[in-house]
């Protein structure tokens, strides 16, 4: 096991550049989710607030 | 998947499929599903469903892909007879600095249908490749760094291999820097589009690099034609990380041109419905 | 194809095209300055830069690899097969380091040796596992008078 880690006196080398990998590519599955997820609450912001607007002067409207 | 008589949404480019477009050549057209798929596939809201189907299942795939070779690498690949245990990078470094290349290919064609038919998938597809294609490019910069250290004795050298894989990575960057720059995102998808393919020349720089040039880094191990000068042993867990990083990329474009086509089409009203409706 | 589309592929190619061959002359025009080593051939007949560095490129000839005792300092010689360059370094050499080994070192020409400020290892793209590497290495001893021809049980 522990000759497994050691990678033949090369461990410092190998075990960072699969960190590297794991690592970057990690960042690329996960980073756009949070980006989406931005998204869809702006989308769902904006329209909240074209239906109070259109609601409001559906209102203004009746009233006048 | 082919919905018959199924109105499309509103939109740019509803496919109503009940009535057939009276288009001259049309009719001669054989009636072959490939051309069917991709055009259904190019409206918006059928692309977003079924890249939200197909996703997991790219996804999964990889991963399994990503064990099988990992052990196959790590555990049951001998040491080689020059590098010991340190050549062990190669199966993640080969694999991507082929999906570097791959990607950015891949980002030109999509450029070029955005350049030339305007067609708004292709757009979002090429815009979410560079991000992709950088981390790989990263990847494969910083592992052979890693490796070169130790083998060579150097962390850098500016030869013609590693200096145009650098390259390649200001490359990514330029496109996504270009694309943001630019308020209208389909102006600056077109922009970064053409970088992109301007950039393309870069390819078989890279590629040849090691032919054309004196440089430190060897020659090509694995030759798609003819002899490839590796182990069995070692070029089978070589070839299934690069399966792994294959469908990787699939699944993560998928995902991303998702987000990005939800962007690009948020005042449509297929968005709009997706977005109150479910939770997603 | 409709016409505006032609003409947008069109144009498209032509700057396309017009980057390749910008790319192809620059390259070829910059030959010399991108040279990234030399060769003991290349260095005796005067092509090397006098005065400022550049990289000796070759493999180090056998036999010739001596350590300096009591300092870190190591002489070798790096032949092309067809002219022999003297080098000497100071330092610790990579691990890929050995006779018959490909090998840039970087440094300056002074009095007929090569001084060198750094040493690299170049490894071929060859990977094996020790018994295959060996079994070749006892069946090329085996063939040496003979044919040379290729080994029995080569990998694929």
């Amino acid at each position: 096991m522990t000759q497994f880690f050691a990678m033949g006196g090369y461990a410092v080398y190998v075990w960072p550049a699969y960190a590297v990998f794991f690592i970057v590519l990690a960042w690329d599955w996960f980073a756009p989710a949070l980006r989406r997820r931005r998204l869809t609450r702006q989308l769902r912001g904006r329209i909240a607030r074209e239906r109070t607007r259109s609601a409001r002067a559906a209102r203004a409207e009746v009233t006048t | 998947m082919l919905r018959n008589g199924q109105a499309g949404v509103v939109g740019e480019r509803a496919w109503k499929w009940g009535r057939v477009p009276e288009h001259p050549g049309f009719r001669n057209m054989s009636r072959s599903y490939v051309p069917h798929f991709i055009h259904w596939l190019g409206s918006p809201p059928n692309f977003y469903r079924f890249a939200g189907n197909v996703r997991p299942w790219l996804m999964a795939a990889a991963l399994v892909c990503a064990v099988i070779g990992l052990y196959g690498g790590l555990v049951l690949a001998p040491p080689d007879y020059q590098q010991g245990d340190a050549y062990r990078i190669i199966f993640i470094h080969v694999p991507s600095a082929w999906m570097s290349l791959f990607i950015y290919a891949a980002m030109a064609i999509a450029g070029l249908v955005a350049l030339v038919w305007r067609v708004k998938l292709a757009e979002v597809i090429a815009m979410e490749c560079a991000p992709i294609g950088a981390a790989f490019t990263l990847i494969t910069l910083l592992t052979g760094s890693l490796w070169g250290k130790p083998m060579w004795g150097t962390w850098w050298t500016w030869g013609a291999r590693l200096t145009s894989e650098l390259v390649l990575f200001f490359l990514y960057l330029g496109v996504i820097g270009l694309y943001n720059a630019f308020e209208d995102r389909r102006r600056g998808a077109r922009a970064a589009s053409l970088l992109a393919l301007v950039g393309i020349v870069n390819l078989p720089i890279v590629h040849y690099s090691v032919v054309w040039w004196n440089t430190l880094h060897q020659g090509s191990t694995v030759n798609l034609f003819g002899h490839s000068s590796i182990a069995p042993s070692m070029l089978w867990p070589l070839l299934v990380m690069a399966l792994a990083t294959h469908l990787y990329f699939f699944a993560s474009i998928l995902g991303r041109a998702r987000t990005g086509l939800l962007s690009l089409e948020s005042g449509k009203q297929w968005v709009r419905q997706l977005v109150t409706d479910t939770s997603r | 194809m409709n016409p505006v589309r032609k003409r947008r592929l069109i144009v498209t190619l032509l700057i396309l095209g017009a980057v390749a061959i910008a790319t192809g002359l620059s390259v070829f025009a910059l030959q010399r300055n991108m040279t990234y080593l030399y060769s003991p051939t290349e260095v005796d007949a005067g092509k090397a830069p006098n005065g400022h560095p550049f990289r000796l490129g070759g493999i180090v000839k056998e036999g010739s690899v001596h350590r300096v005792p009591g300092t870190l300092t190591t002489d070798f010689v790096i032949t092309d097969r067809f002219q022999n360059i003297p080098v000497t370094y100071t330092g610790i050499l990579p691990d890929l380091f050995r006779v018959g080994q490909s090998t840039i070192t970087t440094g300056t020409m002074q009095n007929g040796t090569f001084v060198a400020t750094k040493v690299l290892a170049k490894h071929d793209a060859t990977y094996m596992p020790p018994q295959v590497a060996q079994a070749i290495a006892k069946a090329k001893e085996e063939h040496k008078t003979g044919d040379g021809g290729r080994v029995a049980g080569a990998q694929k």
